[in-house]
């Protein structure tokens, strides 16, 4: 009986104290008409060699390609102290911090999270988290609706370059409680906004703003976060950790900074592995910090007057609030918070920069070597971080399946939503001269074998 | 445990200049962003070595208590062992750095498995489908709720925003139908655990949408009119959800289908024994019975033959276009998923039913023991589930040692406290959850240390300070609220 304890004694005795026959018979309450023989569609067990090998069998089936997709999930290299400590059973196997005096442990990483991500974003106030970026645009979308009480239009305003995924996701959450999102006009050349087209009298009760866009375009965050507060909305930024390093952290945009900042916590250590478990993280203004979604770690001191953490402001939510809560949400990703807590701290502020200079470096490289092919082009001008768009004149699935074939995952295909032919890519510091290389004359050969659309 | 150590914070060894050499590239020469773009300020992140790095958190681990290294009986969260194999099984380099964008093609491993995993959680749930986005409980209870609404509004019922809750229920499923743009029905318990079935006939009617129970409930006891309170909500027209936070107790033994329950989530941090991780990740796969296929949520695992192999593809807008949409940037916990495969064919099918018996063989024992031992069990009259309550209502009153004082004393005896004030509805009470991987030395441990606590109070001695040997005291919750510090600044 796998990870189950009992000798045949142990039952007996057990059942003998209880007072019964059988295990069975504990069931007795339960109507009987109610009760199952046998599972019909899950398979006997495996030993643990079995499932191993088993395991091994499948995950070679997916291999390891080469990887220049971005989109949301990026590849990093992860130390290796990383996962070896966030997966001790202490951390790994712990529950949510109730009981403060047994879980020191969990809740001053949490506390050190804050710290950390709040001095990236250059806000005041971070929670312990959320699922992931794109739950987060829902949950500070809704925020917003309660800071900013007096909008009464629920109308939530994106810039072009918000991931259409993040829209959907927030949408599909938030939509429920009257939020509309919608776009922002958008400048074809640059694919940023267009702000001679920005709407009068649109009575928003946010702005949103991803920077570095879904497109990898970087805006004029700054004017934007000022035309958002001109218009009695709330300024929400999305933003990548690790671009961090190098752009205007959201607290700065504008005269006035933003007011919220979320985004995929994924970069900091965290496996791409399917795309989850990730988390979200969200920091805000101080004044804003009773209207957070989630759990909070404080500081405070015990009886002895010594320095210790405890989960804080839980007046907000569902366990105490019930139906009032700020949100549902229950859980945050402590494990993953762990995670990126122990990478922030590997790194450095010296060592982001050099990542994200690296990944910035690599893909512009990238970017000129492809450009340089008959038929390729940047669909945008103007700068990016460590993701650009390539406008093509062949169909882009043939080339992504010629290339993957070659083991190579060439980007990924955008035209839908940006309606011409176009691949996004994505070359972080884990790819090197001779990866670009390959990758490039791949591309090359791989142009040449495809007809173009016009042809 | 290292009680009483103080521990720095990961600032206070940060000086300038020092780094983990070896984990990032050198630097390369000067971005092409112009300077507008650019940040100006420095963050303070720390500045240390690896050494001290790996030195730091693997002391503040060891400031936890966890289910590794302590009996863990928190009522409700179902902390059983979460086998090493699962992680690191999960954890594979092609799995762990699959691009969740990448291509089908180099997809087939990994998509088989969460194919097979929907097909277990279906015969195991009894129901029709299954979707493995959403990424907890609390999101699987907003799929459900977004799922029955879809479901009413698509029958042109617009009416039907009420939901009807027990007063015991968790509090997530009242905030979740709030979120849902619904309003909450609460209906009160009878004495011996059942819903009170004379108050909910009087709570439904034509402004139901449906009803978020569950079965064994937060009380540790089954519902036994499960069946009448089914007819009752269907024959109104309402629907069945059902928070699978307690499927511990009736796992391959009892399925939510079968009790005509049309939709169910299930918390695959709880059941399939996937990690807590501190408070999450979790994973909050939803079921559905033929009503509710169309709505749910997105994406999901197909099949289809090609050239006499199967292909794995992913369902999407195009598949389900009435679905309720998409709850996570790509497909949810997808390593969570994999874990809760690899524990499920560990188990394979008598396993699972294994798991159930043996869980509430613990509880009825752990019950037993400490009844013949003088503590009130809130509901004597009733079976156990895998879980079940003790009041202290009494100790309260006579010795003034409330469960809060007796949930510190625990700590202090090394074991991790049972969940405490909740449910709401029974005073002073611990919800005590052994799981089935615990053996009957650990529960008659934790009898002796529970009769040890009562023993000392009987004799005067107070709990007020509980507990003396953890790395804190009683912590200052008001002070915490009120003086806000949430993130280190430097003197």
């Amino acid at each position: 009986m796998p990870f189950i304890p009992h000798t045949e004694k142990d039952t007996r005795e057990m059942l003998q104290t209880i007072g019964v026959n059988s295990i069975d018979d504990l069931f007795d309450e339960i109507p009987t008409e109610l009760k199952i023989d046998q599972l019909e569609h899950v398979p006997g067990a495996l030993s643990e060699m079995e499932v191993s090998r088993f395991m091994k069998q499948r995950a070679k089936i997916d291999g390891s390609p080469m990887c220049f997709i971005g989109a949301g999930a990026y590849e990093h290299h992860i130390p290796t102290a990383v996962w070896d400590i966030a997966t001790r059973g202490e951390f790994y196997s712990a529950y949510t911090p109730y009981q403060a005096e047994a879980s020191q442990g969990t809740l001053q990483v949490i506390y050190e999270y804050q710290t950390m991500i709040t001095q990236l974003t250059g806000l005041d106030i971070s929670n312990a988290s959320l699922y992931d970026g794109a739950s987060a645009l829902a949950e500070a979308s809704l925020m917003a609706v309660r800071i900013n009480r007096h909008v009464k239009s629920g109308r939530v305003l994106l810039a072009p370059g918000v991931n259409p995924i993040y829209e959907q996701v927030a949408s599909a959450i938030a939509g429920a409680q009257g939020l509309t999102f919608e776009r922002l006009p958008t400048d074809i050349t640059t694919g940023n906004v267009d702000f001679d087209l920005l709407p009068k009298d649109s009575d928003p009760v946010a702005v949103v703003l991803q920077q570095p866009s879904y497109i990898g375009t970087l805006d004029d965050v700054n004017r934007l976060t000022d035309w958002a507060h001109a218009n009695g909305a709330l300024m929400i930024s999305v933003v990548n950790p690790i671009s961090l390093a190098l752009l205007k952290a959201p607290g700065h945009w504008g005269s006035e900074g933003a007011d919220v900042a979320i985004g995929e916590g994924q970069p900091l250590g965290i496996p791409m592995s399917s795309g989850g478990p990730y988390f979200g993280f969200m920091t805000c203004k101080k004044k804003y910090a009773r209207q957070m979604p989630g759990r909070i770690v404080g500081r405070t001191t015990d009886l002895d007057g010594n320095l210790g953490y405890a989960l804080t402001l839980q007046a907000r939510e569902q366990h105490i609030r019930r139906s009032k809560a700020t949100s549902n949400i229950c859980t945050n990703q402590g494990l993953m918070v762990t995670a990126a807590t122990i990478y922030m701290s590997l790194l450095g502020y010296e060592g982001l920069v050099n990542v994200a200079k690296t990944c910035h470096h690599n893909t512009a490289l990238l970017a000129d070597g492809l450009s340089a092919i008959d038929g390729v082009e940047r669909l945008f001008e103007g700068p990016f971080f460590h993701e650009v768009a390539l406008k093509l004149d062949r169909p882009i699935s043939s080339l992504l399946e010629i290339l993957a074939n070659r083991n190579i995952l060439a980007g990924l295909d955008i035209t839908s939503f940006v309606g011409s032919d176009a691949l996004l890519i994505c070359a972080t510091e884990t790819k090197t001269q001779e990866d670009i290389e390959v990758f490039i004359t791949a591309f090359s050969e791989a142009m040449a074998s495809v007809n173009t659309n016009s042809a | 445990m290292n009680s009483h150590v103080k521990s720095e914070l990961i600032f206070d060894k940060s000086r300038n200049g020092r780094r983990a050499f070896a984990q990032a590239p050198n630097a390369v020469k000067a971005s092409k962003i112009p300077s507008k773009l650019m940040r100006n300020d420095k963050p303070r992140l720390p500045e240390v070595s690896e050494p001290q790095t790996v030195r730091h958190f693997t002391r503040l681990s060891q400031l936890n208590f966890s289910i590794d290294t302590q009996f863990y009986p928190l009522g409700s969260c179902t902390m059983k062992h979460n086998p090493r194999a699962c992680n690191a099984l999960a954890l594979l380099p092609e799995f762990a750095g699959r691009h969740p964008l990448g291509p089908i093609s180099h997809g087939q491993g990994f998509m088989s498995c969460m194919f097979e995993l929907q097909e277990m959680l279906k015969d195991v749930t009894g129901m029709k489908g299954v979707s493995l986005t959403p990424m907890a409980g609390a999101q699987g209870e907003l799929a459900g709720v977004a799922m029955i609404k879809a479901y009413h509004e698509a029958r042109g019922d617009h009416e039907r925003t009420e939901i009807i809750c027990p007063d015991a229920a968790h509090g997530t499923n009242p905030a979740t139908a709030m979120m849902c743009g619904c309003q909450v029905v609460e209906v009160p318990t009878g004495p011996e655990g059942d819903i009170d079935f004379d108050a909910l006939k009087l709570a439904v009617g034509p402004k139901t949408a449906g009803i978020m129970l569950t079965n064994p409930s937060t009380l540790g006891v089954f519902e036994r009119r499960i069946k009448d309170v089914a007819d009752l909500i269907h024959g109104a027209g309402g629907l069945l959800y059902y928070d699978g936070a307690n499927l511990n107790a009736i796992l391959g033994k009892v399925r939510p289908g079968d009790m005509d329950f049309d939709v169910i989530h299930m918390n695959l941090h709880k059941t399939f024994s996937t990690p807590h991780g501190g408070g999450g990740p979790g994973s909050g796969a939803v079921g559905v019975n033929d009503r509710l296929l169309p709505f749910m949520p997105i994406p999901i695992v197909g099949s289809k033959q090609v050239e006499g192999k199967t292909l794995y593809d992913w369902l999407s807008e195009d598949d389900l276009p009435q679905s309720i949409g998409r709850l996570s940037g790509f497909m949810g916990n997808a390593g969570v998923l994999l874990r809760a495969y690899v524990y499920m064919r560990m188990l394979g099918c008598d396993g699972m039913k294994r798991v159930s018996e043996f869980a509430t063989l613990n509880a009825n024992y752990l019950s037993s023991k400490l009844q013949e031992a003088g503590f009130e069990l809130a509901f004597p009259a009733r079976r156990a589930s895998h879980e079940f309550i003790v009041t202290l209502k009494h100790e309260a009153r006579s010795l003034n040692l409330t469960a809060m004082d007796f949930a510190k004393a625990l700590l202090d005896k090394n074991y991790h406290a049972p969940t405490t004030y909740f449910p709401l509805l029974v005073p002073e009470c611990l919800l005590i959850e052994p799981t089935e991987t615990e053996s009957k030395e650990t529960l008659d441990n934790f009898v002796t240390a529970m009769i040890e606590i009562a023993t000392a109070a009987k004799k005067g001695v107070e709990f007020k300070d509980a507990p003396y040997t953890m790395p804190v005291r009683r912590l200052d919750d008001v002070k915490a609220a009120r003086q806000l510090d949430l993130a280190y600044q430097p003197e």
